[in-house]
């Protein structure tokens, strides 16, 4: 079988203390909540932390609540499995929930956690592969060499943000709260992340993502829509978040579309949304979205399924996406 | 039939608790005194000479008892005879991505992987070869440099008068048809543990050949097989994965030699799909002709197989893929071109069905697409087409029970296929083929006149009975079924049958776990044993009792005679007075198929004592606009003979279309740049339970009048039909054709696009003039 490396586990109770730990130990040390991110990554050595923050006994992490304006406050540590269930969860914020249970498999989602998968690594399938066959393709940008295997004539790591609830994060509006060595911040969902596979994240490396802020819904209806080969297990090969908003004669006022799994941060399709401005949920408008949508798109040859199919699935799931949400209305 | 009491009982596997509780011991279960753990250094290299190759860092660490290299090990060995074409360790050169370079002993398997870090290798890039079109190419880089070109094997025959055939026909179609390459994913990973006494080799291992394996110890290991013991654990599923001789059980035999101590190698997952040995990717032309009512007058079948680096099972695989298209169809005039060639990819082998789902793929979709052409119902087509039972086929296989055209019957009822084909919605659709299989292959895989399965029986005082025989239970029941038809014969139940199997010291030869023989060959062994040791049994009691011994029978645990249920001895009490009179109460029976190999070279491959069949329909709902394809439900019904357990028969049902769905919408064995793609269960996309839909299993029994209480094959056959009965209902739904496999979402969409999607031409290659092979003498054609 293959091995985890050998690592120093610290387990803090709070999450300043993690962050404080996570400050002082250095550039080999990682946070860790559920593992199921992180684990097979080190068993692949793709990286060998020496020591590893436990996130799992920090009870201000965990649980779900909605303030008396609808705002829900969701703890990171929160299992995907628990997320799922929960009711103000389901009642607040439907489409965090769908995503969610789209996650992997039952047994991966009762220990893998909402800030695990947020935060989850950039995929690609030239670098999450053991060492052995990495170094059989010499390695790649993501793996420390200077070539990437997808894009070689570029300077730029392609890997996938391959998480289910980002798309959905960024569509809600919601922010985060990072916890670090010097104090606390809110950031929108969408500015955790960069397009880069490697530097993916636009936190500090001794920010703990604490909590995410889902905004009081005010009408925004919301959807996601996950395509995968397989009913379980698979990682998205696109992941399509709607949220729209209308007037009461069936206006658009708000339209949010974000993709996941076509670049390394999920893609807001800003376009797509202007095109539906102050324009029912028809068929019509909903086709011209889409289109707009897929033009966003620029999928790699680096994961299930051809790079063509995968940008054709955008327009045909963000219309799906669209006419979910009018049939909702 | 009189009356059973076991045979026809649903009940579970004799080691279904063991399994679901936790407390089967696997082979990297076990644990050994002293036991070193191995690891093996796999090149990082697709094609390439080693330059050099120094392991004096790697022997240096701390922790390390052994390295070894392709020079400890020089003996070439391969499961076939005419195939000896594999080393343990790479030697000089290596031929794919993966293949095992050296080997090293340690402590743990921390060290042992530190210490392969350390292995210095020195590779000369040679041209890779990864497919079948770059391996015929002129000017090809020689992946065995000592043969002139590629080709591994090539093979041309022909059964009657295909010209004459086809000049005959009203109408001729021909189809170019690709199955890509897939592995066998067993849950359980390889695992050996190598022990040497200092004269004697103890290994245990998951193999599902045992006998073979102990042959290949022999010859690279230079033993005489009296000082090998190869003995199989529980094992976690096989499908002709575990069929070779492998490496890592040649290199821990030789580093437990080496070292003095047991050495355990368990591979990882990544490892296994290096091991591979699973289904060839086979570029194929049919072609057939027709009379205007739809029987063929003629088919010719072209195969291109993509072996990988070595032989293997390969030149058997070949002939596979012309072997058993016609034990379904009474094909007049058949021709068969059949090539093999080497590429630099991990070397392909036997998989669930052995080089015949390919064809079977090939054959079904070409069916159809003929059929649709004359405007007839495809089953009608078949219908005119079928084989008949106890009859012979024109390239000299004797087909004897054969319930083909119930299954077909029972399966178009279940189904209503009639009443959806070409009436579903746009989207859904309904698709059918049909299929044979063997009930294990004639002939040994070396040439021999000898019983091809042996079972011993002991009786000891207290009533218990032991069966003994070398069947590997793989996960298929083989000893719950010499439990059944032991305890059956002798009127006991299966819970008073101990079964010692796969342990080539304690238990008589059986050849292994493949090509479905065990329940035939084992079992018909162990009716004889258990049959012998009834008659010494009732002769004892009859002697005793003053009795006569024809009104004697063994039943519920007594003898005694059926017409006065009040006579008779109970079973233990029978046993003392047979050991008394007897003796050691100790039986032995025997099995070796019929000689049935026609007039030919390679007709070795295609008999078998009896053929099982198959039909099944499929229903699909495909979505047009993303190209999903979703099976709605299956339902199949193969011709088992009989069902010795019917929960058991289904269970293997259940199992081969599963393993088909997989095959026909989602697996593929691919690489990328000479490297594997995705040597991972999240890369490999194996279906999940929740992408298994119904199925409806329909037990036919024929009665074979040679197989153990009538029953025939039901390990493989049942895959065969399902995967062309997906493409079928592809095309139902959606009106065009993916004629190759996986037929994946971004595929369909393509089709949806240009009509079809699927190879265009096979590589040109000079087929010598087929080798022509009269029809045996029973063969006749359809009236």
């Amino acid at each position: 079988m293959m091995r985890l490396p050998p690592f120093r586990l610290l387990r803090p109770r709070t999450a300043a203390e993690a962050a404080g730990l996570l400050a002082s130990s250095g550039t080999d040390t990682l946070a860790v909540a559920g593992g199921t991110d992180l684990y097979p990554n080190m068993k692949r050595r793709q990286v060998t932390p020496r020591t590893l923050v436990s996130l799992r006994g920090i009870d201000e992490l965990r649980g779900c609540r909605a303030g008396e304006d609808g705002e829900l406050r969701i703890g990171a540590g929160t299992t995907l499995r628990q997320l799922v269930a929960d009711p103000v969860v389901t009642s607040h914020a439907p489409a965090l929930a769908r995503a969610a249970a789209l996650v992997s498999s039952p047994q991966v989602r009762t220990v893998a956690t909402v800030g695990g998968n947020l935060c989850i690594d950039t995929r690609c399938n030239y670098y999450d592969l053991p060492e052995g066959w990495r170094a059989s393709i010499g390695f790649c940008l993501k793996a420390g060499s200077d070539v990437c295997r997808v894009a070689p004539g570029g300077e730029r790591c392609w890997a996938i943000s391959s998480s289910d609830l980002a798309p959905v994060a960024v569509a809600l509006d919601a922010h985060v709260r990072l916890v670090g060595a010097g104090g606390e911040r809110m950031l929108p969902a969408a500015e955790l992340y960069e397009d880069d596979g490697i530097r993916y994240l636009g936190k500090r490396p001794d920010e703990i993502l604490a909590d995410v802020i889902v905004p009081p819904g005010r009408g925004l209806r919301a959807t996601y829509r996950k395509v995968r080969q397989r009913g379980s297990i698979d990682f998205p090969l696109l992941g399509v978040a709607a949220a729209v908003r209308t007037s009461e004669d069936g206006a658009c006022e708000e339209a949010r579309i974000v993709l996941g799994a076509v670049a390394s941060r999920p893609v807001r399709c800003l376009e797509a949304e202007q095109a539906l401005a102050g324009r029912r949920l028809e068929p019509g408008a909903i086709e011209a979205a889409a289109e707009l949508a897929a033009a966003v798109a620029k999928p790699m040859e680096n994961t299930d399924l051809t790079p063509l199919y995968r940008k054709r699935m955008v327009q045909v799931h963000v219309t799906r996406a669209l006419a979910e949400l009018t049939e909702l209305g | 039939m009189s009356e059973l009491s076991v045979v026809g009982t649903r009940r579970p596997k004799v080691d279904a608790v063991a399994k679901v509780t936790g407390r089967a011991r696997y082979t990297d279960d076990l644990r050994a005194p002293r036991m070193l753990a191995a690891k093996l250094l796999r090149s990082s290299r697709t094609h390439a000479r080693i330059v050099r190759l120094d392991v004096s860092h790697a022997l240096a660490l701390p922790g390390v008892h052994a390295v070894l290299t392709g020079a400890d090990l020089p003996i070439a060995y391969g499961i076939l005879p005419v195939s000896q074409d594999e080393h343990a360790l790479a030697l000089e050169k290596v031929r794919y991505a993966g293949e095992p370079v050296a080997a090293v002993a340690a402590d743990d398997e921390e060290t042992a992987e530190r210490a392969l870090a350390l292995v210095e290798v020195e590779y000369e890039d040679l041209p890779a070869v990864m497919s079948i079109e770059q391996a015929l190419a002129v000017g090809a880089a020689a992946v065995h440099e000592e043969r002139p070109t590629n080709v591994h094997r090539a093979a041309a025959l022909e059964f009657g008068d295909v010209d004459g055939g086809f000049e005959a026909a009203d109408h001729v179609r021909e189809d170019i048809f690709f199955v890509h390459g897939n592995t066998h994913v067993p849950l359980e990973e390889h695992a050996t543990l190598a022990e040497w006494d200092g004269s004697k080799l103890t290994m245990h291992t998951s193999t599902q050949v045992p006998h073979y394996l102990q042959r290949a110890l022999e010859r690279v290991l230079e033993l005489p097989t009296s000082r090998i013991r190869v003995i199989v654990p529980a094992l976690g599923g096989g499908f002709g994965g575990k069929c070779d001789p492998f490496s890592h059980e040649l290199t821990a035999a030789k580093l437990a030699i080496v070292t003095g101590r047991p050495v355990k190698i368990a591979l990882t997952r990544e490892e296994v799909f290096y091991a591979h040995r699973g289904r060839h990717p086979v570029l194929m032309r049919v072609r057939s002709g027709f009379a205007r009512d739809g029987r063929i007058t003629a088919m010719e079948f072209r195969c291109l197989l993509d072996g990988g680096a070595y032989g293997s099972y390969g030149a058997a695989s070949m002939l596979y893929t012309g072997a058993l298209q016609t034990t379904t169809y009474a094909i007049p005039a058949y021709r068969f071109e059949g090539l093999r060639a080497y590429t630099t990819k991990p070397p392909c082998g036997p998989k669930r069905g052995h080089g015949t789902p390919q064809p079977r793929f090939a054959l079904e979709c070409h069916l159809d697409k003929v059929a649709e052409e004359l405007g007839l119902d495809p089953i009608e087509l078949r219908r005119r087409n079928l084989v008949e039972p106890f009859s012979w086929t024109v390239n000299h296989l004797r087909i004897t029970s054969c319930a083909l055209e119930e299954c077909i019957d029972r399966v178009v009822e279940a189904s209503g296929f009639e009443e959806k084909r070409g009436r579903l919605p746009h989207g859904r659709g309904v698709g059918f083929a049909v299929s044979a299989y063997m009930s294990g292959a004639g002939l040994p895989i070396y040439a021999n006149e000898l019983p091809q399965s042996e079972v011993q029986i002991k009786v000891d005082r207290g009533g218990g009975v032991t069966v003994y025989s070398m069947a590997t239970d793989i996960g298929q029941g083989s000893d719950s079924v010499l439990a059944y038809l032991t305890a059956e014969v002798l009127g006991l139940e299966p819970a008073d049958v101990a079964v010692v199997s796969a342990d080539t010291d304690l238990t008589p030869i059986d050849l292994g776990s493949y090509s479905s023989r065990v329940t035939f060959m084992a079992g018909n062994a162990a009716v004889e044993a258990a049959e012998r040791m009834r008659a010494l049994v009732l002769g004892a009691v009859a002697e005793q009792l003053g009795l006569p011994l024809d009104r004697l029978v063994l039943r519920g645990g007594r003898a005694l005679d059926p017409g006065d249920p009040e006579s008779g001895v109970p079973w233990v009490e029978a046993i003392r007075i047979a050991a008394a009179s007897r003796g050691p109460l100790v039986t032995a029976g025997s099995y070796r198929p019929p000689d049935l190999a026609g007039p030919y070279k390679g007709a070795g491959v295609g008999p078998s004592p009896a053929y099982s069949f198959s039909a099944a329909v499929v229903e699909v709902d495909c979505d047009p606009e993303t190209g999903e394809v979703r099976v709605e439900k299956v339902w199949v019904a193969h011709d088992v003979g009989r069902a010795l357990n019917p929960l058991l028969v289904e269970g293997q049902i259940e199992g081969s279309v599963y393993m088909a769905l997989g095959e026909a919408l989602l697996e593929n064995h691919a690489f990328r740049d000479g490297v594997h793609l995705g040597p991972s269960l999240l890369d490999y996309k194996t279906p999940t339970a929740l992408d298994m839909p119904e199925v409806v299993s329909i037990v036919v029994e024929s009665d074979d009048p040679e197989g153990p209480f009538g029953a025939k094959e039901v390990g493989q056959g049942v895959l065969l039909p399902v995967i062309p009965a997906v493409a079928n209902a592809v095309h139902d739904a959606l009106g065009v054709r993916v004629d190759e496999v996986p037929i994946t979402a971004d595929k369909v969409i393509r089709a949806l696009r240009q009509g079809r999607v699927g190879p265009k031409r096979l590589p040109d290659f000079p087929f010598r003039d087929a080798v022509r092979v009269d029809p045996p003498a029973q063969w006749r054609a359809a009236p």
